[in-house]
């Protein structure tokens, strides 16, 4: 009955990590084990200097999936845009491979004739539509961000909406780092949907660092946890259950 | 796994430039650029011997789509939703294989300009057209998704609104492919983005309301049905469209049909002589401004035409005179 879920990570943030493993080969294992990272970089007036750039660029790009620096203001467009182009972009890598199989290595979708081109991507589309999403969330709250989150409260709760109206079942957990003891802490556990993040992001804590290796591995070993929970257990209202539902 | 299509450099064509697809092997002259948008740029081209719009990709998985719809349409439709589709070709040159398509060229002048040299009715009766071209999209089962002034198009004689960019377009059901936040019902809190007949009739609400306020607004605190009525009210451009443009919001409306029946009801019923239109009593600082617009661009306004006829039969009072004393100069001399 079901197609198959996509898992993705989405790190909102606005700066460099400054403590713990390198957040880029975590993403490459994120990668690895066939999730995909998404980073949107938030910026104020100022900007995020070359090297956070750098940085949300080769953690997305490790780990398989976009990246997108963004004004905090635009960033209810950006975030559902970034997931849903990071959703097509997964399964076109998937039919992408299949077509250099079939075709010979080092073909791509470009050396179809454009109308079968445009019968495959139909295909890509349909999946996009009717996939499962599973999408963990975490958010930067180190205190530069402080003045950002009623925007990414926003931005999440417009999310939610777009892939509410999607055919495909979507989960949606939502965690912040740095933690108040931990690297990350849960803000609120897997759900189908977002009614309201209010008091949400309250937990905050106030830290000069920025764990984001750390917390995107944590990030990675929920994503992991719930796969197998999937796997071994088919019924999806344990799940449900578990989320207070 | 990153695609190496979607992250090449955009293509950028120059007038005169010909290019000749891989497939087809057509030939197109480039004659200028229209517009960009996200998924490409659009250019004025001449091939097949006629003036056509050409789309360049720079990311050729949402052109396939854009295609895809048009293929779509090609079968089931006619020629008066949206541009009509030629082909689907890739032109190759030295920086890569880049995807394009070609299709009808619309002539005309963009939404929102062609209603401000206008009264009010215009709008009414550009969007009773409009009306009646989605309900045969709904009806082919599909939803238009990003529907803006900027993706309408009036052609003169007769004057008619087209629909230009089919990149939203959407099969009923499934969830919204593109949209802009002022016309959607999911940004103001007030529906899913779900592809169906009642999102494409919000966004027409909206097309009202971006009339009256051109540079458009963002949402606030504020309960947003409230605001947006009360914002309607306040623009006496707008203002008589307050009933379709409210059960348009409030979703209210089984189909476009339903949505055109009661806006011809509408404009029947009232009267958009430039004296309600124009000459009321401006409230705010915008709505002089754009009084003034239209003042400039209309002297039918009755006060300047009387100083207008007035000057006019000086002027002839005058060239009397003049022929008057010089002739009797020729009876003196």
């Amino acid at each position: 009955m079901s197609k198959g879920t996509l898992r993705q990570i989405l790190l909102l943030t606005d700066g460099c990590s400054n403590s713990g493993e390198d957040p880029v080969a975590i993403a490459a294992l994120a990668k690895e084990e066939g999730m995909t990272v998404n980073v949107i970089g938030i910026v104020d007036n100022g900007d995020l200097g070359e090297q956070g750039i750098s940085e949300v660029e080769s953690i997305a790009s490790a780990g398989g999936g976009i990246s997108q620096i963004v004004y905090a203001k635009q960033l209810s467009q950006t975030v559902q845009m970034v997931t849903r182009k990071a959703m097509t972009q997964t399964i076109q890598g998937v039919v992408n491979k299949e077509i250099s199989q079939i075709l010979g290595e080092g073909k791509e979708l470009e050396d179809l004739e454009p109308e079968k081109r445009g019968q495959l991507m139909e295909v890509v589309d349909e999946l996009g539509e009717t996939m499962d999403l599973d999408l963990l969330i975490l958010v930067d709250t180190s205190a530069s961000m402080k003045n950002k989150l009623p925007m990414v409260q926003e931005a999440l709760i417009d999310l939610s909406v777009s892939l509410r109206s999607r055919t495909g079942n979507n989960n949606f957990a939502l965690y912040s780092f740095p933690g108040k003891r931990k690297d990350v802490d849960k803000l609120i556990q897997w759900t189908p949907q977002f009614d309201s993040l209010s008091g949400a992001f309250k937990k905050m804590t106030i830290s000069g660092i920025t764990p984001t290796g750390p917390a995107l591995q944590e990030a990675i070993r929920l994503v992991r946890k719930r796969m197998k929970k999937r796997g071994s257990d088919s019924d999806e209202r344990f799940d449900l259950e578990e989320a207070g539902m | 796994m990153r695609d190496s299509i979607s992250k090449k450099q955009e293509c950028k064509l120059l007038p005169n430039q010909r290019i000749v697809g891989r497939w087809q092997r057509n030939s197109y002259r480039i004659i200028r650029e229209l517009g960009y948008g996200a998924t490409g740029t659009v250019y004025l081209a001449e091939g097949r011997g006629e003036l056509v719009a050409l789309k360049i990709a720079s990311d050729s998985m949402s052109i396939t789509s854009e295609v895809n719809v048009f293929r779509q349409f090609s079968k089931v439709q006619g020629p008066s939703l949206g541009p009509s589709f030629y082909e689907a070709d890739d032109y190759v040159s030295a920086g890569g294989v880049y995807p394009f398509y070609v299709m009808e060229y619309i002539n005309g002048q963009p939404f929102l300009p062609f209603l401000r040299q206008r009264g009010a009715e215009w709008t009414g009766i550009l969007i009773v057209q409009l009306l009646k071209d989605l309900h045969q999209l709904h009806k082919a089962g599909w939803v238009f998704g990003d529907l803006k002034p900027e993706n309408l198009l009036v052609t003169e004689n007769p004057n008619c609104v087209r629909w230009l960019d089919v990149g939203g377009m959407t099969i009923q059901g499934r969830a919204i492919k593109e949209y802009t936040e002022f016309f959607d019902r999911g940004y103001w809190g007030l529906g899913n983005r779900k592809a169906e007949p009642s999102y494409d009739l919000f966004s027409v609400s909206m097309l009202f309301m971006n009339r009256g306020y051109p540079s458009r607004f963002e949402k606030t605190q504020e309960k947003s049905f409230t605001r947006l009525m009360t914002k309607f009210r306040q623009k006496d451009v707008i203002r008589p469209f307050e009933p379709v443009f409210r059960r348009g919001i409030e979703g209210k409306y089984k189909d476009a049909l339903d949505m055109r029946s009661d806006l011809i009801q509408l404009l029947h019923g009232t009267t958009f002589t430039p004296k309600v239109s124009i000459s009321v009593k401006p409230k705010t600082n915008i709505t002089r401004r754009e009084q003034k617009k239209i003042k400039q661009q209309q002297p039918s306004n009755p006060k300047k035409r009387r100083s207008l006829g007035v000057l006019e039969s000086m002027l002839v009072a005058s060239f009397i005179l003049v022929v008057y004393i010089l002739y009797l100069f020729g009876q003196t001399m």
